[in-house]
This record gives C-alpha cells, sequence and structure tokens, in this order.
C-alpha cells in the first residue's frame, strides 16, 4: 500500500530544497556533560588500563631472564638467583579451591534458603545479613580462622587424614594415630587458610546466585506448582534451569576473590615452598602472601620479580573473572527493563 | 506468592442438569501439614537419642563437630524413612532438599555468628581500656599491659585515607558508570570492558602498583597519602561497576518522559537517573567503601605501619585499624593480640556502622520519593 500525498502543482522556479535538519544537536549542557563524562570515562581507562600494562611490561626483564624455569621452579630465593613460582601458583590454587569446595554448596543452599524457602519476613534480613558477611574485613575472617577455627578444625584434619590417607590430598608426613599425635603438623595448612577464604567467597557467590534465583520467571513457578511439583520439584525444574548462569558465574567470581586474597592467608599459613598436594600438613605458599611477605627487602630486580608473580596471578584472576561475567551476563536483563 | 488460586471450573455443557462443582481450594504450598511437622520433631528427637546412645555410650568417641555430623546424618536417613512410609518418592526428596537447605543457612548463620561473637569477645578487655581510643603506640612495646597505649592513630589513619579514597573513587566510579550507561560511543564499550578486568585486580597489586611507582620510581615517600591512592585504585573498578548494574536498571521509560518533556540530558540524568537509581548508588558506595576500610594488604605495602598518631597524609607513614591488627596479632603476645581484638572489634563497629547508615539512607529516600 503506498501512501499518496497531495502533491502541489509544480512550481515553475524550483527553489533548491534544503532538507530540515531533524537532528538539533545537543544543547551546550549537554555539550559539556557528554565531554566531561567522556573525559571521567578515558581517565579511568587510562589508569586502570595503565595498571594492567604496567604490570605486564614489568614482567618481561624476568621472564626474560628466568625464561620458563620462571614457571616451573619452585623456590623463591633470590639471593641465589633461583626463582620461580610453581610451587607459590599450586599453593595459591590449592587454597581457593579450597574456599570454593566449602563455599559453593552453601552459598547455593544459602541463595536457595533465601528465594525460596526463608519466610517473607525475614527475607530481608537475610540479604542484609549476606550483604553484612561480604562486609567484614578479610583481616577478620584471618582472625577467626587463626584464633577460633584453627584449634578445632586440626581434629578435623587428623580424622580425615586417619581415615581418607589412601587420597594423598588427605596424607600428612607423621602418623595420625599416635596416642600423642603431633598437633603441629596440622596448622596453618592451606585446608585452614581455604576455610577461612571460604567465608569471604561465600556472600559474593551467594549474591549473584539470589539475584538469578529471584528473577526465575513467575509464570513458570506457578506453572509447575499448579502441576503437582512440590517446592524442591519447582526448584530443579525451575529456579535451578533459569539460574545455571548465575550460580557458575557466581562461583567463579568467589574464586576470583579467593586467588587473589592477601592477608588472611598471610595470616594463617607457614610460608613454605614445597611442591606438595597434602592440603591437610603445614606450611604452603600463595602468590599474593609472597608478595607481602617479600617486597619490603626487595631490589629494583626482585621487585620486577614480585611484580611478574603478580601479573601472572592478575592474568589467571582476570581470566576467571571474564568467564564469570559472560556466565552472569547471559541471565542479566537489566537494560531491557520497563515500567 | 502464597497460593496458587485456580481458575474456576466449566462443567461441561452436555449435562441435562448442571451439577454444582466442588469448591476448588487453592493449594497451600508453605504451611507444613501436621504428618510434616511431627515426622520432622520425631526424626530430629530420635536421631539425637540413637546418635547420643551410639557416639557416647557404646563407641565413646568425643568431640562436638564429630556428634553434630553424626546426628545430621542420623536424622536425615530417619526423616527421609520416616516420611517415605506415608508419602510418595517427590514428598520425600522434598523434604530432605528443605532440610539440607535450611541447615546449610544454619551453619553459614553459625559461621558468621561466631566470627562476629568471637572477635567482639575477644576485644572486649582492650576496649574496656579508655585509653585504648585516645593513645597511639608510640613508645609502647607489645608486652606492655593494656593501661598503655591505644590505638587512637590507626583509627585516625583509617579515617583520613578512607576519606581521601572515596574523595577521589566515588566522582571517578560514578562519572564512569555515567558515561557507560548514558553517553553512547565506542569507547564506552572499552571502558566498561577494561573496568570490568580490573575488578579482578587482586587487592595487593594495587599496593604493589603505587608502590613500584611512586615510591620506588619516583621517590616519594611511604605515607598515608599513597595507601590512600592505592585503596582509591582498588575502588575505581568496584564502584563504577556496582553503579552501573544500578544505572542500567533504570527503566528506560523514565529518561525518555525526561526527554520528552524537553528536558536536556543533563538534567535528566541528574534530576531523573541519578535520584532513581540513589539507593543502588549508595549500596555501590559502601560496597567499596567497606571493602577499603577493611583492606590490609595495600596499605601495608603503600603506606607500613607505624606507631604514632599522624594527621598529615603527605609526611611520614600512616597506620591503619586492618594493618594494626595484623601487625598485632603477629607479634604473638597476649597483649598485642589482646589489642588486635579490640581494634577489630572496632573495625567492625565502623563497618557495621557504615552499613546501617546507607541502608537508613537508601531506605529513606526512596520512602520519599
Amino acid at each position: 500500500m503506498t501512501v499518496t500525498t497531495a502533491a502541489a502543482p509544480a512550481p515553475d522556479v524550483v527553489p533548491d530544497d534544503e532538507p530540515r535538519i531533524l537532528d538539533p544537536g545537543l544543547a551546550r549542557t549537554d555539550r559539556v556533560f557528554h565531554n566531561v563524562a567522556r573525559a571521567i570515562g578515558v581517565f579511568v581507562l587510562v589508569l586502570t588500563g595503565s595498571i594492567g600494562l604496567f604490570l605486564g611490561y614489568q614482567a618481561i626483564p624476568t621472564l626474560r631472564r628466568y625464561g620458563l624455569s620462571f614457571f616451573t621452579e619452585s623456590q623463591w630465593e633470590p639471593e641465589r638467583d633461583v626463582i620461580g613460582i610453581s610451587s607459590v601458583l599450586l599453593g595459591t590454587l590449592e587454597v581457593a579451591l579450597v574456599a570454593l569446595v566449602v563455599a559453593f554448596p552453601l552459598a547455593l543452599a544459602l541463595a536457595l534458603y533465601i528465594s525460596e524457602y526463608a519466610p517473607p519476613k525475614l527475607k530481608s534480613t537475610c540479604v542484609s545479613l549476606v550483604d553484612l558477611m561480604a562486609a567484614v574485613p578479610s583481616i577478620v575472617y584471618g582472625l577467626w580462622g587463626f584464633f577460633l577455627l584453627q584449634p578445632n578444625v586440626i581434629f578435623l584434619s587428623r580424622w580425615l587424614s586417619q581415615h581418607l590417607a589412601f587420597l594423598p590430598i588427605f596424607k600428612v608426613d607423621t602418623d595420625p594415630n599416635a596416642a600423642v599425635w603431633a598437633q603441629s603438623r596440622y596448622t596453618a595448612s592451606a585446608f585452614i587458610a581455604g576455610l577461612a577464604v571460604a567465608m569471604m567467597v561465600l556472600p559474593l557467590a551467594c549474591a549473584v546466585m539470589r539475584g538469578v534465583f529471584a528473577a526465575a520467571p513467575i509464570g513458570e513457578r506457578e506453572a509447575a506448582f499448579a502441576l503437582g511439583a512440590t517446592r524442591w520439584g519447582m526448584i530443579r525444574s525451575v529456579v535451578l534451569p533459569f539460574g545455571r548462569g548465575g550460580i557458575i558465574g557466581g562461583t567463579m567470581l568467589g574464586l576470583g576473590r579467593a586467588l587473589g586474597e592477601t592477608v588472611a592467608v598471610l595470616l594463617i599459613i607457614s610460608p613454605a615452598f614445597d611442591i606438595k598436594f597434602h592440603i591437610l600438613e603445614v606450611g604452603t605458599q600463595t602468590t599474593s602472601a609472597l608478595i607481602a611477605g617479600r617486597f619490603g627487602e626487595a631490589t629494583a630486580s626482585q621487585l620486577s620479580a614480585l611484580l611478574t608473580a603478580g601479573f601472572v596471578l592478575f592474568v589467571i584472576t582476570l581470566g576467571v573473572n571474564t568467564v564469570a561475567a559472560v556466565f552472569v551476563g547471559r541471565s542479566r536483563s537489566g537494560a531491557s527493563t520497563e515500567i | 506468592m502464597a497460593t496458587i488460586t485456580e481458575p474456576p471450573n466449566v462443567a461441561p455443557p452436555s449435562l441435562a442438569a448442571p451439577v454444582e462443582p466442588p469448591r476448588e481450594r487453592p493449594r497451600a504450598i508453605r504451611t507444613r501439614t501436621l504428618d510434616e511437622l511431627s515426622s520432622l520433631v520425631g526424626s530430629l528427637a530420635g536421631s539425637l537419642a540413637l546418635v547420643w546412645l551410639v557416639f557416647e555410650r557404646i563407641l565413646a568417641w568425643s568431640g562436638t563437630l564429630g556428634f553434630l555430623v553424626c546426628w545430621y546424618v542420623a536424622f536425615l536417613a530417619l526423616f527421609a524413612a520416616v516420611t517415605a512410609m506415608s508419602n510418595p518418592r517427590p514428598v520425600v526428596v522434598d523434604r530432605l532438599a528443605s532440610a539440607t537447605v535450611h541447615v546449610a543457612a544454619l551453619i553459614v548463620a553459625v559461621a558468621l555468628g561466631s566470627t562476629l561473637l568471637y572477635t567482639m569477645w575477644q576485644g572486649i578487655p582492650a576496649l574496656l581500656h579508655l585509653n585504648f581510643f585516645s593513645q597511639d603506640m608510640s613508645g609502647i612495646r607489645p608486652t606492655d599491659p593494656l593501661t598503655q597505649g591505644g590505638v587512637l592513630h590507626a583509627i585516625v589513619g583509617t579515617l583520613i585515607e578512607v576519606a581521601i579514597a572515596v574523595a577521589i573513587s566515588l566522582p571517578l566510579g560514578i562519572g564512569t558508570a555515567v558515561y557507560m550507561t548514558e553517553v553512547d560511543g565506542g569507547l564506552s564499550r572499552t571502558v566498561r570492558t577494561v573496568v570490568e578486568a580490573m575488578t579482578a585486580l587482586p587487592d595487593i597489586l594495587a599496593g604493589l602498583f603505587i608502590y613500584t611507582t611512586l615510591i620506588v620510581a619516583f621517590g616519594f615517600p611511604r605515607t598515608g597519602l599513597a595507601a590512600a591512592l592505592a585503596l582509591a585504585v582498588t575502588m575505581i573498578p568496584i564502584i563504577a561497576r556496582s553503579a552501573e548494574v544500578v544505572l542500567r536498571v533504570v527503566p528506560g521509560g523514565l529518561r525518555e518522559a525526561g526527554l520528552a518533556l524537553g528536558a536536556s540530558q543533563w538534567a535528566t540524568v541528574r534530576r531523573v537517573v541519578l535520584p532513581t537509581a540513589k539507593a543502588g548508588l549508595a549500596t555501590a558506595l559502601i560496597l567499596g567503601m567497606a571493602r577499603a576500610v577493611g583492606e590490609t594488604a595495600p596499605v601495608l605495602i603503600a603506606s607500613g605501619a607505624s606507631t604514632f598518631l599522624n594527621f598529615n597524609p603527605v609526611e611520614d607513614p600512616m597506620n591503619s585499624l586492618p594493618l594494626f591488627i595484623y601487625t598485632a596479632v603477629r607479634s604473638g603476645e597476649p597483649e598485642a593480640i589482646s589489642r588486635g581484638f579490640g581494634a577489630a572489634t572496632l573495625l567492625l563497629g565502623l563497618v557495621l556502622v557504615l552499613f546501617v547508615v546507607t541502608r537508613f539512607l537508601a531506605r529513606q529516600k526512596v520512602g520519599r520519593r
């Protein structure tokens, strides 16, 4: 269907038609606003980007000097010119994995509790408590882990090493069945540090998961109930599939946090540069704890080596967070919110 | 969503005399039936008795943790068995899932509660001394009794450092968020990517960055300002990202309404978008602040511990509460640990106050709108 317009009789002289400008351009205030906003954006871009670039740039001389052995060497002895981060990276991963294994089920269950099980009156209190948990400084969790958890958890560690020692990760190089057992062999381990870090991972992961669960479409929930599903049936068929992205993303965000945690770990572990998979045993080392412990007496080249270790850590957390963002972003739909 | 109402039944028209359909009752979802309640209580009591008998009397094991775990396992088994006697399988699974979720929530509550209460309990001895708030630690050895020395220098240091960090990072963070959401352009995507990436920066690297550039390369001394800058570097991405999420949730219709009324974009942002998102922005700020207040590693690297009161952020190191706690606890002396816990209680109190104030502000603003 064509739209016909009433054609005016053609005038004799056709003036050059100038199309009317539909876009009036920006008002002056808006031009200022745009420029200021852009300036701030660019400044932050340059500032934050330069940190990443700076770390990468600092890593070059170290990597050139030590080559691949930087990643395979386990000792950190600058005075002997032996520097490597394999044991440190392993320790970082162990602590983070312990934290995840503990925090993930708890975070999932807590998120389900808040979004599905909690009485409506209690819900906002629970959300505030989780936020508060996220706001508690990491040093406080460090104190909790060191003074309250450690004296109690060594019994659990011993029990695990008594009964599960056939798995190498639960092995401890001492006789767990001795009448007077060596308690100090079970302290300051990656396991205990991981438990403290789990307290920091948990609220982060839980907040993301709860947000996604709460956004599960109400129509489908009601449909599940209308078909006679129990509450768990509804959760399994509606909430969990809908929130899968948030579950994975939230967990990975937590992993990113766990990898970079410094002071709680520094407080709990006793440094040891061995490659070992015995998470219950005394002594381990993480990248950030290494940096915090060594930067003070570092010379310029050692500082560069520490920065390289930091850079490797940053690249790992960056990768983890990017994957997490992809998962979380899939289930986030804020942009399409309408009134 | 407490109940589901079903549509009224329509009687089939073929019947000669329409039969009155039985009244439909909405299905109750949240209430517990007597069966569920009694099996729950019964299983709890029964498993407790059983485990006590086996654990304490017959096997003579020990340990509270082991007892609780055994009780929980026995409870689950008993609860499942009792439920299965008179219910189909889905109900059994439902009740087990419910029990598991509730216990997990309880575990987290206990962990959080024990963290807060233990810290405060241990902190009481130090907090009872008035000099703890009014003195610094200059000339005080870690072994000196609690009647000497205090954490005034750390309190002042924390407040000054965080204030500087907020003053730097709040405008930059929210400005970046506004740029990312309100101003179009190819660059805003790059900014978003980089800012999101930098939230992954471990806090210690922010400190190491400031240390290597400002202090080692440019030769500035280690000061409170350097620590504040390191804190700001960690805060900017956090604030920017959480503020962006909040701004993006502001309904597009509100913006269009503002623009349709002839307001400039700046006026729309200032009078419509930002006020609408105020509660969320306050949360973004508090997330950043709470993070900065508790941050130890950047201060440790960029400023370093000190024992004396210092109001000047551009001269001499400045201590902060988390750093004070760390150094005090590391010394291993009972008095120093006691001081550390006192400082930790103060720090928790500070975080709590920040938390409550922001919640209150956010709620008030929403109510007035």
